[in-house]
């Protein structure tokens, strides 16, 4: 039974186009009878379901922005009846108001049977013992691996966020070898388990499942030699179903799009045209199996590309370039747009940062301020100010090689940068 | 003779200073010399202390990053032309102080200078030459 789950990755194209076509079809059907927002945009754009007579035809349709949720909030868009929904989520409303989702029990089925597969990607087993330090609640993080772990027959430990002592004590003694959470908040284990006395790398953890921020190539090179721990992107948003989306394989080369659930367009984001296969652009997905909250082409604002060569590892389902910054991420200083995870592949390049860090904007009269705060590491420090002095003078001058703008860069001691237990903050913007 | 050196860095910050020697002192350690070099936001703080490796420990133990090193303590008699004698020894030998500091001893009517040297060996040859008393970490307790 679970073998014949973890075939679907191995699908020949043609058949998995045809599967696709098919939902997509009845999905369209489903929202175009049950949701008034639907029907009122396909019959402004002249389209019915019946226009669908191949996949590509779905770029006939419209878009769905993120201010449609918000502007149905918090159950306009839903397609199935409230009797039917049998869970909600809401984002964590880092941009603005919270978005609500909903899910049937059908819905919570499929979502359990994506991370499932992602897990399995990982080459996760029922033999592992996986500690869920994502947050249990609104947030679709802890509940959504819980499902999909249990689902796959592994030791769940839930945990969820914090409590940061207690999560290395259950680390040690119940003989964890995998963890799920942000890979933030697993910088900041290590360091405490390391300040514990009892480091990762003493422990049984293999194997981390690092997801719900942009975080960098740089990043997963640093956590896997300071600990030993092999890293795991794993992508998803609650707007489409939460986590399992999308996953990194032993390979690492792209992470596989459930896409027989979740079907992938890039489109340009200013012309909204829709793009060939491996142009770079806006991901956009249209949930072709849900039952409670099935979007159609719902615009995610992050940018990569789509690859539909077989991987290494086996799978046909196409693969997602790692979304190493969302567009809602993006500073404006002076005119030039910057995103914190270059910033961040800039400063672990230097030998011996810490990958703790915060960016600062400030405004003195019309001029933006940037500063960039690097924690001083053992390895950093030197007892001559010449030495410092030429750390932050590399670090000011990459920034001004890649942006052309001066930076103030401040050194700052050891963990007086704030941790986060679940999402990273990384900005600071005074500007307001 | 090289005696070892610990050096901490400091955020510009009120209390950074005091934390720092609240926490050797809670570890039982000694000042015997210390100087603090700063810039307009971060300093360096060096100290000669009477138990390096306990020092470094509680440090590490507050999460306050040190660093150990090696650095030339010079005797000198405290007079006027004292420190002099010694800059005049080093002259023409190649040799850069990188930094220095100073304590005196009174009632011994002595000086002890730490010098960080770009080439201790050459500075300590050179000094030696000139009969001039570097000492060992013993003697300076």
């Amino acid at each position: 039974m679970r073998e014949d789950l973890f075939l679907k990755d191995f699908l020949d194209r043609d058949s998995l186009r045809q599967i696709q076509f098919t939902r997509l079809r009845e999905t369209l059907e489903r929202v175009y009878e049950r949701v008034p927002f639907y029907r009122k945009s396909f019959d402004e754009r002249g389209v019915t379901p019946a226009d669908l007579t191949c996949l590509e035809d779905l770029s006939k349709f419209p878009f769905t922005l993120k201010t449609d949720l918000r502007d149905h909030y918090p159950f306009g868009l839903f397609a199935a009846d409230m009797s039917e929904v049998v869970r909600i989520h809401a984002s964590s409303g880092t941009t603005g108001r919270p978005t609500v989702v909903g899910y049937t029990q059908e819905d919570i089925r499929i979502w359990s049977e994506v991370m499932c597969r992602t897990f399995h990607c990982i080459g996760i087993t029922p033999n592992d013992v996986v500690q869920n330090a994502y947050g249990y609640g609104l947030f679709t993080g802890g509940l959504g691996a819980h499902y999909g772990l249990e689902r796959l027959g592994c030791t769940v430990i839930p945990m969820s966020g914090g409590n940061t002592e207690k999560q290395i004590m259950v680390m040690n003694d119940f003989g964890v070898t995998a963890i799920c959470c942000t890979p933030s908040y697993f910088l900041f284990l290590a360091e405490k388990a390391e300040e514990m006395g009892c480091p990762i790398s003493g422990t049984k953890l293999r194997k981390g499942i690092f997801g719900a921020e942009p975080w960098s190539e740089e990043m997963r090179q640093r956590i896997e030699s300071m600990t030993g721990v092999g890293a795991f992107d794993i992508y998803g948003l609650s707007e489409v179903i939460g986590p399992g989306v999308s996953s990194d394989c032993e390979v690492k080369c792209g992470l596989h799009i459930f896409e027989d659930h979740f079907y992938p367009e890039i489109i340009d984001p200013a012309t909204g045209e829709v793009l060939p296969p491996g142009a770079e652009g806006e991901l956009v997905f249209t949930m072709i199996t849900k039952q409670a909250l099935p979007l159609i082409r719902y615009r995610t604002r992050d940018i990569t590309s789509l690859d539909y060569e077989k991987c290494a590892c086996g799978r046909t389902i196409v693969r997602m370039g790692r979304v190493s910054h969302r567009s809602d991420d993006m500073l404006i200083v002076r005119g030039v747009n910057l995103f914190p995870s270059q910033i961040e592949s800039l400063l672990l390049e230097i030998e011996g940062t810490s990958p703790h860090y915060l960016i600062v904007l400030s405004r003195t009269g019309a001029m933006d301020d940037l500063e960039v705060r690097v924690e001083v590491s053992p390895e950093l420090f030197s007892d001559e100010i010449k030495g410092l002095e030429r750390l932050r003078n590399v670090i000011g001058h990459k920034i001004k090689d890649l942006y052309g703008l001066s930076a103030k860069v401040s050194l700052v001691e050891p963990g007086s940068i704030e941790r986060s237990v679940g999402k990273a903050k990384r900005v600071l913007d005074l500007r307001k | 003779m090289k005696i070892p050196q610990i050096s901490v860095f400091l955020e510009n910050k009120a209390g950074r200073l005091a934390h720092v020697t609240r926490v050797l002192r809670d570890a039982r350690v000694n000042i015997l010399a210390l100087s603090l070099a700063d810039t307009s936001d971060f300093g360096i703080l060096r100290l000669i202390v009477d138990n390096i490796d306990q020092a470094k420990e509680a440090l590490a133990a507050e999460s306050i990053v040190s660093m150990v090193n090696d650095v030339t303590a010079v005797e000198v008699d405290n007079r006027p032309g004292g420190l002099a004698a010694i800059l005049d020894a080093l002259e023409g030998g190649g040799v850069n102080v990188e930094y220095m500091y100073a304590f005196a001893e009174h009632r011994a009517k002595k000086a002890a200078l730490i010098f960080r040297f770009d080439d201790p060996e050459t500075a300590i040859r050179l000094l030696k030459g000139k009969g001039i008393n570097v000492i060992s970490g013993g003697e300076i307790l």
